[in-house]
């Protein structure tokens, strides 16, 4: 039996993009051979790790458990979507950057996306809550410590309760 | 890239049944973080998939008329707990739901699915064997219903005929009204795990809230499969709400539960963690039901 | 002044974008798919394989087998070369191996055109083995008798090395002495890189190119020579950003076997890409180590006499080997120094996983050894574990012979002040020593640790630096001290603006290392990148420093000596007044229709010192004792690095130690089949890493006292912060439930097995 391809359409960080995907392959591979958004990373291929978070239609997924046919139809979004259209970082990526919140940066893409979806509800959550919400990533590097901080200053500014700092 | 030999996606439950009887081989794909694992670990290379993943109408829970609650088995465990259904009557599922591994698995794992791999671990799963959920099954020959405890034949072994697949989750009202319940799940980590022993209990108490009219006690990994703990709910049936009844339903358990040894945990362990769990899973079931103990 | 300063790391933005190029990113799609066979047995030999269904798999490019490859024995451990033969590392490392020596060896590789077909050619290929007896404990592998590994090595032991003070048997006869006697286990943890290991290699002209995510790229460079047996010239190995490795990419990995593969295929792109399966197996473990430990005191907590036995467990090939239990062996007679020492370190291969270098490098299983006896000490002599530490903990003013590492301050009384104060430590201790009686219990735990920077004089310490000045006055600098994820790259952006006299935004430090162009330089390890690269680094910009100066006499008429820069503008010292920018002088000294010239620097600094680096750790725990679980309310290191040059970086290498402590003291653990030696538990599910929510928030402190003998006087930061979190978590858990736990991790299974020993669970009379 030959290799089974099927045609998909589907929007990545606001691009409408067709393309023929071997039926096998996961959204990772899609992502990152075929689109060459190789922010999506492979820590593990089982779903454990989030280093391959991405979102889809708004909610997170590993990309690496998720088939690339499924995403026919679907808005994905990668960290490659996160800056603003002049390429300037948004609120988030900043304060990884201000916070330290990035050592060997391999989770990074991936907590990212899930800080983006969780932030982008506009609720209030305490440092405990969004340890839970980002629960889907393991970092090896940071402990966790900055990244929170990141994630907390963020949702505070954005809620209009950010320290003077 | 999935060592898979040939993927046929179903575009509605009549075409899934027809993929399934035209490929007999095939394994059902919904969520895939079980079957895309195993065919990737090897297992299930080389194996026939046909994805149901994109029926939408297997998705939501709904009331029925006679207030059963219906959860279609393609719901997400993120989406069955944030259900407003759920979360007024049934928060113990919602509470398990939301126990599953880590929210990405929660987005992509289906309640289906969790049940329909017919582990011992799921933590959905001995929710529902606590609530007698009903499984309806679609199949070739229509719809059956089967109450959850006879879907389980074995470890990994669920009573799925050819052609068939699981289409609902159904709770009867009695299982709910008036009900109160609490799912721990205990595990090596906080997130990101698999139950070393999962414990579901919920209580139903008299009017006058001092005595308990029935309780309900199942266990993920206390056996081959899930399993109700039914000497230890008939110890605690017309008991006071008071101290004693919790010990004595708490020990009970032990009468009811089989754990095996294994390098995840011994079998001691998982005996003694049974007994705990109940203790405080009833405890918080009764306080939630308005109990005093 | 740039040293000293929280700038955000250089490569924050490439990251937080997802711009950054890790190995993967960097290979070109169509590269040929690489796989690595391993062995289902965990001792004895291939006698044959059989390839034919594998090689008829469509999509199956090349298969390789044991008996293919050629035999040139090659060392893989990521240390400087030694051109004394006694000194160079255990060559006992073939591509593939005939004699399989632990469950996982590697016997066959595939090559295909795509991951689908070599995970099928995998499972396609017949090995028929002809099994040996195997040995999975050091103490059993020690025995007469044992499954013999290596032929060189008849009772298994790759190292023992002794230390020795005063006269131990002798001491030991003072009369009144408390006797205190201790065995401590540590486990076979790994090091959970997100990234796993990588690597790529393709050819050009002779040339055999390797790109792979590695810690020490001029050391990959010359086993690559090795293992092929080809001049090390031919061979160049690039290092992109990689996604951590703390020591296991201090390790040759699959390097050589990848490059073979491709000089196999007319030097085609061949990738190998490690599944985190096999990264588990396959890659480098921490060695699990068993301490014996014997404290004779004085009633008033003076140490008399002191005893270590430790036992490494190697696994099954030599990689670092015994250096690390030396190591850690090294550690006990300074950090409470003592007039009698007895102490012996062996390192005993096994039919496990090799053991290799992992963050702390046998420090952190010292420690755990060393200062949970500490513990015991105390609560044997009825004095505060604080006390006890205060008492014998090395002064200031201690100097060690071999090393001449001095310790110049207070730093340990230092270091133990700052965070008794922070955590209330007195009050907290005093509160749970009361007795607690509920299912909730509470404890605090102190533990010290000693550590020191680089390998001096173990080894060669050089760095080397190149630093080329822009037409804009901006630089490049490049070191052979490797980026790894730590943020070597933006400390040492520091040093260099700060020397230089420049903005730090005018270095660029070129992150990526290729040994064709990267200055040499032996890698990432020993905590010894900033402490190291200090000197080449300063060296290397005062002498461009001074070029530029000479350049400037020209146009400014000033002496050099009366000339300085000074944001990156070249001023009259003494009163500051500008003559022009950098930038202007690089333009016309590049342009010069007279006098043109590139203003380049480069040097070699070779170390001949060491320093300490020492700190401490506080736990405050809650133990949930029916449930066997541990809730960590506290912790905080304290660290004495010397001089911090970037206070957040800092914070985060800390940070991530504890991390890496929490999950060493509470829940990490290899497991392995008693029946066949295989490991049980080689996944990110089973392997208990902790998560967000396993995490407390971490406290890390500095002390920041000048190291007299560093360029910046600074010191290790990158390991330390590991090294004691396990037992300051031990002492916590010791002081809530009175139980004395001697093996790490302290994880529920354990936890269930010593409450119930010691009558803290319910007795369940039915279920037995």
């Amino acid at each position: 039996m030959g290799i089974q391809y099927k045609q998909i359409k589907c929007t990545v960080n606001g691009t409408v993009r067709e393309t023929m995907v071997d039926v096998r392959a996961s959204l990772t591979d899609l992502l990152r051979n075929d689109f060459r958004l190789t922010g999506v990373k492979k820590g593990c291929e089982v779903g454990e790790c989030g280093a391959c978070n991405v979102l889809i239609d708004g909610e997170c997924f590993n990309s690496c458990i998720y088939l690339a046919v499924w995403a026919d139809g679907k808005s994905i979004r990668t960290v490659e979507g996160l800056q603003g259209p002049e390429g300037e970082l948004s609120d988030l990526q900043q304060a990884f950057v201000e916070e330290g919140a990035v050592q060997c940066g391999f989770c990074t893409p991936g907590v990212l996306m899930s800080a983006a979806e969780v932030l982008e509800r506009g609720k209030e959550y305490t440092r405990e809550e969004l340890r839970r919400e980002l629960s889907g990533h393991l970092c090896r590097c940071t402990g966790y410590e900055k990244i929170l901080n990141a994630v907390e200053k963020t949702m505070k500014n954005r809620l209009g309760k950010g320290s003077e700092q | 890239m999935y060592d898979m030999k040939a993927l046929y996606e179903a575009k509605s439950v009549p075409h899934a049944i027809r993929l399934l009887q035209e490929h007999p081989e095939a394994k059902i794909l919904a969520g895939g973080s079980d079957v895309l694992v195993q065919m990737r670990e090897g297992k299930l290379a080389g194996c026939e998939l046909v994805s149901i993943y994109g029926l939408d109408a297997l998705r939501g829970v709904t009331m029925e008329e006679d207030e059963t609650l219906r959860i279609g088995s393609l719901t997400s465990f993120s989406h069955v707990a944030q259900d407003p259904l759920i979360r007024k009557h049934l928060p113990v599922l919602g509470q398990a739901a939301d126990q599953v591994g880590s929210p990405q698995i929660r987005n992509i794992g289906t309640i289906g699915g969790n049940t329909c791999n017919g582990v011992t671990s799921a933590d959905t799963a001995s929710t529902l064997f606590a609530l007698d959920a009903v499984i309806e099954l679609t199949g070739p020959e229509g719809v059956r219903h089967l109450p959850i405890q006879q879907f389980y034949l074995k470890a990994g072994v669920v009573d799925l005929r050819p052609g068939e697949l699981q289409t609902g989750i159904l709770i009867p009202k009695a299982s709910y009204h008036r009900c109160f319940g609490e799912y721990i799940k205990y595990a090596m980590r906080n997130a990101l795990d698999i139950a070393t022993l999962g414990c579901s209990v919920n209580a139903v108490l008299t009017e006058d809230r001092t005595a308990y009219e029935r309780i309900r006690i199942a266990f993920g990994v206390a056996g081959p499969v899930p399993l109700r703990a039914v000497s230890a709910e008939a110890l605690g049936r017309g008991g006071p709400v008071c101290e004693e009844t919790v010990e004595a339903v708490a020990q009970g358990v032990l009468e009811d539960i089989n754990p095996r040894d294994s390098w995840r945990a011994s079998k001691g362990f998982r005996l003694h963690l049974a007994q705990e769990l109940t203790r405080r899973a009833l405890r918080k079931s009764t306080k939630e039901a308005g109990g005093v103990l | 002044m740039a040293v000293g300063k929280s700038i955000p790391r250089l490569d924050a933005v490439d990251k937080v974008t997802g711009r950054t190029k890790y190995t993967d990113d960097l290979c070109d799609r169509g590269a040929l798919v690489a796989r690595v066979l391993h062995s289902t047995i965990a001792h004895g030999w291939v006698r044959s394989i059989d390839i034919t269904a594998a090689q008829a798999i469509p999509g199956v490019v090349k298969v390789i087998t044991c008996f293919d490859v050629p035999k040139h024995p090659f060392p893989t451990a990521g240390h400087p070369w030694s051109t004394d033969p006694a000194h160079q590392d255990v060559a006992d490392r073939l591509l593939l191996t005939d004699h399989v020596r632990f469950y996982g060896d590697d016997v066959a590789a595939v090559v295909a055109e795509n991951e689908v077909a070599a995970a099928q050619a995998l499972r396609a290929i017949q090995v028929e083995y002809e099994e040996l007896p195997f040995v999975l404990d050091p103490m059993e592998a020690r025995r007469e008798g044992a499954p013999r590994l290596h032929e060189p090595y008849p009772d298994n032991v790759l190292g023992h090395t002794s230390i020795a003070r005063g006269d131990y048997e002798a001491a030991i006869r003072e009369p009144g002495l408390i006797r205190v006697e201790g065995w401590y286990d540590t486990p076979t943890v790994q090091h959970c890189h997100l990234e796993n290991f990588i690597c790529f290699a393709f050819m050009e002209g002779d040339r055999i190119h390797v790109v792979t995510s590695t810690q020490i790229p001029h050391i990959v460079r010359r086993v690559v020579g090795q293992a092929l047996g080809i001049d090390w010239g031919r061979v160049r190995v690039v290092k992109p950003y990689i996604g951590g490795g703390f020591g296991n990419k201090q390790d040759v990995l699959y390097e050589p076997l990848c490059a073979y593969l491709s000089l196999c295929l007319g030097g085609r792109l061949v990738k190998l890409d490690v599944p985190r399966e096999e990264t588990f197996v396959c890659n480098r473990v921490r060695h699990a180590v068993r301490s014996h430990i014997i404290t004779y005191a004085r009633p008033d907590g003076t140490f008399v006499a002191r005893k270590l036995e430790a036992f490494s467990d190697q696994g099954a090939y030599a990689s670092h080997g015994h250096g690390i239990a030396a190591k850690g062996m090294g550690a006990f007679p300074q950090l409470y120094p003592c007039p009698n020492v007895q102490a012996d370190a062996y390192t005993v291969f096994t039919n496990k996983p090799t053991s290799g270098a992992m963050r702390g490098y046998g420090i952190p299983q010292a420690m755990f050894a060393v200062e949970s006896h500490t513990d015991d000490v105390a609560r044997a002599l009825g004095m505060t574990p604080m006390e006890l530490r205060r008492k014998n903990l090395m002064p200031q003013g201690y100097r060690d012979e071999f090393s001449k590492n001095e310790n110049y301050h207070d730093t340990f009384g230092q270091c133990l002040d700052r965070g008794e104060a922070y955590v209330d430590y007195a009050r907290k201790w005093a509160e749970y020593e009361k007795p607690q009686t509920g299912p909730v219990r509470r404890g605090i735990g102190v533990a010290a640790f000693w550590y020191n920077t680089a390998v001096w004089p173990i080894a060669l310490e050089t760095s080397s630096c190149r630093i080329v000045l822009n037409q804009d006055g901006s630089v490049q600098v490049q070191t052979g001290e490797t980026e790894i994820g730590q943020g070597a790259d933006t400390v040492q952006a520091q040093m260099a603006a700060q020397v230089l006299g420049i903005p730090v935004e005018k270095v660029h430090v070129i992150s990526c290392q290729d040994t064709d162009v990267t200055p040499f330089g032996t890698g990432a390890y020993a905590s010894r990148q900033t402490y190291i690269a200090g000197f080449s680094i300063r060296q290397t910009a005062v002498l461009l420093k001074e070029r530029i100066l000479r350049y400037a006499r020209e146009l400014t008429r000033m002496d050099p000596e009366n000339l300085d820069i000074r944001e990156g503008k070249i001023v009259r010292a003494a009163d500051g007044r500008v003559y022009m920018t950098l930038g202007e002088l690089a333009t016309e000294a590049l342009y010069s229709l007279t006098r043109s010239q590139h203003l380049t620097a480069e040097s070699t600094y070779q170390i001949k010192t060491n320093a300490y680096s020492f700190g401490c750790s506080f736990a405050e725990v809650e133990v949930d004792i029916p449930l066997c679980k541990v809730k960590i309310l506290n912790l905080v290191n304290v660290h004495d690095c010397g001089k911090v040059i970037n206070p957040c970086l800092a914070e985060g290498q800390v940070h991530g130690g504890m991390s890496m402590g929490i999950g060493y003291g509470l829940s990490e653990k290899l497991l392995f089949d008693p029946k066949t030696g295989k490991t049980l538990n080689n996944n990110l599910l089973d392997y208990k890493l902790g998560s967000f929510l396993d995490h407390p928030e971490l406290d890390a402190l500095f002390v920041e006292n000048e190291e007299p003998t560093s360029a910046f006087g600074t010191k290790a930061l990158g390991e330390p912060p590991v090294c004691a979190v396990a037992p300051a978590l031990r002492n916590a858990i010791y002081q809530a439930t009175g139980v004395a736990f001697d093996e790490i991790p302290i994880n529920p299974h354990v936890m269930f097995r010593e409450f119930s020993q010691a009558g803290l669970l319910k007795k369940e009379e039915n279920h037995v």
